[in-house]
């Protein structure tokens, strides 16, 4: 890996490395005893491993071929474990979270392990370590063999995916010691926040520079779903976060806006945040790795487009349907529900153009639990859209909001489409990148479907069950216009729901672990063909091709 | 001139919209826009194509 640098090259990220691990020397020792200085000394751990890193390498010869000529997949190969490191982690807090709300005493009266901190190292861990770190690793190959040509840039690449994570993990340690903006998928502070923000501006110009390079004539419509992404979270991040902290030796900052306008910024964020994080660029995955695997073109091209820019322009005004009856302008919930009923014009198209790639190869989606993977995926992203769209209602959402109904659709988009798109690309990209025939072992791709679709199927109809339970406790009056449940009531009513949903989330987790080990697999061995031991001797065809003596 | 709310919703309600609309009516020409047919047939189908090495 450090050997496809150049000697100038592990010099540059070497200084790089020391420039971070000062300025995390820096707030270690002006913190004082402010989780700020504890973040300060995990900025300088997480540069000193990767430095160990670069040094271990640094006396290998240098890349004397003109790498030019290769394609860069390092960043990509390293963005996958990455990926499937923080699927794990995510999930498994996920399934404690679960876990906590049937049985509270699983937080075990620490403060760490409460539930209002590691909550968020669920939705950090999943959205943002495992959805965030696929992305980035599937962009980089996407662009390429779109465009044709190298990554641009050696070093940048790394410096986007590092650090990329060195954010996440502020992110999630921050949790844990209490440290939280109180904004949703937006709780990190203003120094993380930051450092993002450079981050994300370097990924920027490394996916611009390896687009303005291109060889083929037009941009393949893919790299436009990754462009929105990028460009957009950029715009959101930037402005959701824009903070005063309160010194510059403390993690504690307070936000710019006021009110209700606070409210409507965080939920422009929180909404696009699930269109450009959670749905454009897994589109993109979709429209790459879909015909990659299935050998067809996508249904129509012209489709795609269209669902693209419209996708692009409604999510855009459909962020105040979170904030339905409460102080926002009424002119603006309306607005806000209406472009959500709107956008499920061109999420259908998007579904169906998919699904229409597939029709006429349904027997490779029976055979290949990869290609099922993408297709299942498909059919979640037209149902939790459809779900959003229905949700976004005013009259309907008065029911569920609130509830577990809206964790339901949650999770009926995030397991069902963002992480089994994920699953379905990365096992079409792994033995690609690694030059494999096939995964180590399809059998153990097969069964993390299984568990996939179980653990999501039985999380979502629970979540459905309670949620809508709930929502009619909270609105059923006695005779003499009391509410005739307590809140206490609807608990119980929820409790067999909750263990139901930890029973799901733990198969849908199990199904994640078992491709970590297959992906793992699949890298480090060198592929074995398959034993066909019980064919028949005289009727395998090698053994027919000798010929007679 | 005072910026207040109804300034806003009525910018919203009229420049936004003829913004969308105007922004709806260059997408579809641009799609169906006859020369563009063949490039976009192309890059629907070159992805499938052999990709081991950048093309030089
Ligand atoms: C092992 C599987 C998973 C389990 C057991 C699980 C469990 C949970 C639980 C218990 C909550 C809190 C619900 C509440 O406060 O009432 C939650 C919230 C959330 N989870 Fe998951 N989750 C899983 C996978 C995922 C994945 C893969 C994603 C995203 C890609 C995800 C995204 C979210 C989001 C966005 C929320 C916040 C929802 C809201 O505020 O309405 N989860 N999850
Ligand atoms: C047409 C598309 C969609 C529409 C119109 C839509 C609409 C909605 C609505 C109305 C809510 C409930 C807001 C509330 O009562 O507080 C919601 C919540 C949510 N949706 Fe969707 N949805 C769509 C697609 C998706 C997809 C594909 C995902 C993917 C993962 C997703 C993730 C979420 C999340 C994470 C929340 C919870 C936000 C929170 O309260 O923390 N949505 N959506």
């Amino acid at each position: 890996m450090i050997a496809q640098l150049t000697l100038n090259e592990r010099t540059s990220a070497l200084g790089l490395l020391i420039l971070v691990a000062l300025t995390g020397a820096l707030m270690a020792v002006i913190g004082g005893d402010d989780p700020f200085a504890a973040h300060g000394v995990i900025i300088i751990l997480f540069c000193a491993v990767i430095a160990a890193f670069v040094i271990s390498g640094f006396d290998a010869p240098e890349p004397r071929i003109d790498r030019q000529d290769s394609y860069y997949d390092d960043p990509t190969k390293v963005g996958i474990g990455l990926s499937m490191a923080w699927a794990v982690f995510g999930m498994f807090m996920g399934v404690w979270v679960a876990a906590q709300l049937a049985w509270p005493d699983l937080a075990f009266d620490g403060a760490w392990s409460s539930f209002g901190r590691i909550r968020p190292t669920h939705t950090t861990g999943v959205i943002f370590g495992f959805g965030g770190n696929a992305l980035i690793a599937t962009s980089f190959h996407v662009v390429q063999r779109t465009s044709r040509v190298r990554l641009a840039g050696q070093i940048s690449p790394w410096f986007v995916l590092l650090g990329y994570n060195l954010f996440c993990l502020l992110a999630v340690t921050g949790y844990f010691m209490g440290v939280t903006q109180s904004k949703e998928y937006a709780e990190p502070e203003w120094y993380a926040d930051l450092w993002l923000v450079v981050v994300w501006v370097t990924y920027f110009v490394v996916f611009l520079r390896t687009l303005a390079r291109r060889r083929e004539p037009h941009i393949y419509v893919a790299n436009w779903y990754f462009m929105a992404f990028i460009v957009v979270v950029a715009i959101l991040h930037i402005v959701n976060n824009l903070a005063v902290p309160i010194s510059f030796t403390q993690s504690k900052s307070y936000t710019i806006w006021p009110g209700v306008q606070d409210a409507m910024v965080q939920w422009w964020y929180g909404h696009n945040a699930v269109a450009f994080f959670l749905t454009a660029g897994f589109l993109g995955m979709l429209y790459y790795y879909l015909p990659k695997r299935a050998e067809r073109p996508i249904f129509s091209y012209r489709l795609s487009i269209l669902s693209f820019w419209g996708i692009t322009f409604f999510y855009m005004w459909a962020g105040s349907h979170h904030l339905h009856y409460t102080a926002l302008p009424h002119w603006v919930q309306n607005l806000g529900m209406t472009f959500s009923v709107m956008l499920l014009v061109p999420s259908w198209a998007s579904a169906g153009n998919a699904l229409l790639t597939l029709n006429g190869a349904w027997d490779k989606v029976r055979d290949d639990a990869t290609l099922r993977f993408m297709m299942a995926a498909v059919v979640f992203y037209g149902l939790s859209t459809f779900e959003g769209s229905f949700m976004a209602i005013r009259p309907v959402n008065s029911l569920s909001h609130y509830t577990d109904w809206t964790v339901g659709h949650v999770h009926a988009g995030a397991l069902g489409w963002v992480a089994l798109i994920t699953f379905g690309s990365l096992y079409t990209l792994v033995p690609a990148l690694w030059k494999r025939p096939q995964m180590y072992s399809p059998a153990l791709v097969e069964a993390h479907f299984w568990l996939a679709i179980a653990g999501t199927l039985i999380y979502v109809f629970a979540m459905w069950n309670s949620g809508i339970i709930q929502g009619l406790m909270w609105r059923t009056y006695t005779e003499e216009g009391s509410l005739a449940y307590s809140f206490v009531d609807t608990l119980v009513a929820m409790y067999p729901y909750y263990i139901a949903r930890t029973v799901g989330g733990a198969l849908f987790l199990l199904g994640a672990i078992i491709g970590s080990y297959n992906i793992w697999m699949t890298a480090k061995r060198p592929f074995m063909p398959a034993a066909t031991d019980d064919v028949p001797q005289a009727l395998s065809p090698a053994h027919a091709r000798v010929p007679a003596e | 001139m005072i910026v207040d709310h109804d300034t806003v919703v009525h910018f919203a309600k009229s420049w936004g919209l003829f913004y969308l609309i105007g922004f709806f009516a260059v997408v579809c020409v641009y799609t169906f826009w006859p020369s563009n047919r063949q490039r976009f047939r192309d890059a629907k189908s070159k992805i499938l194509e052999r990709d081991d090495k950048p093309c030089r």
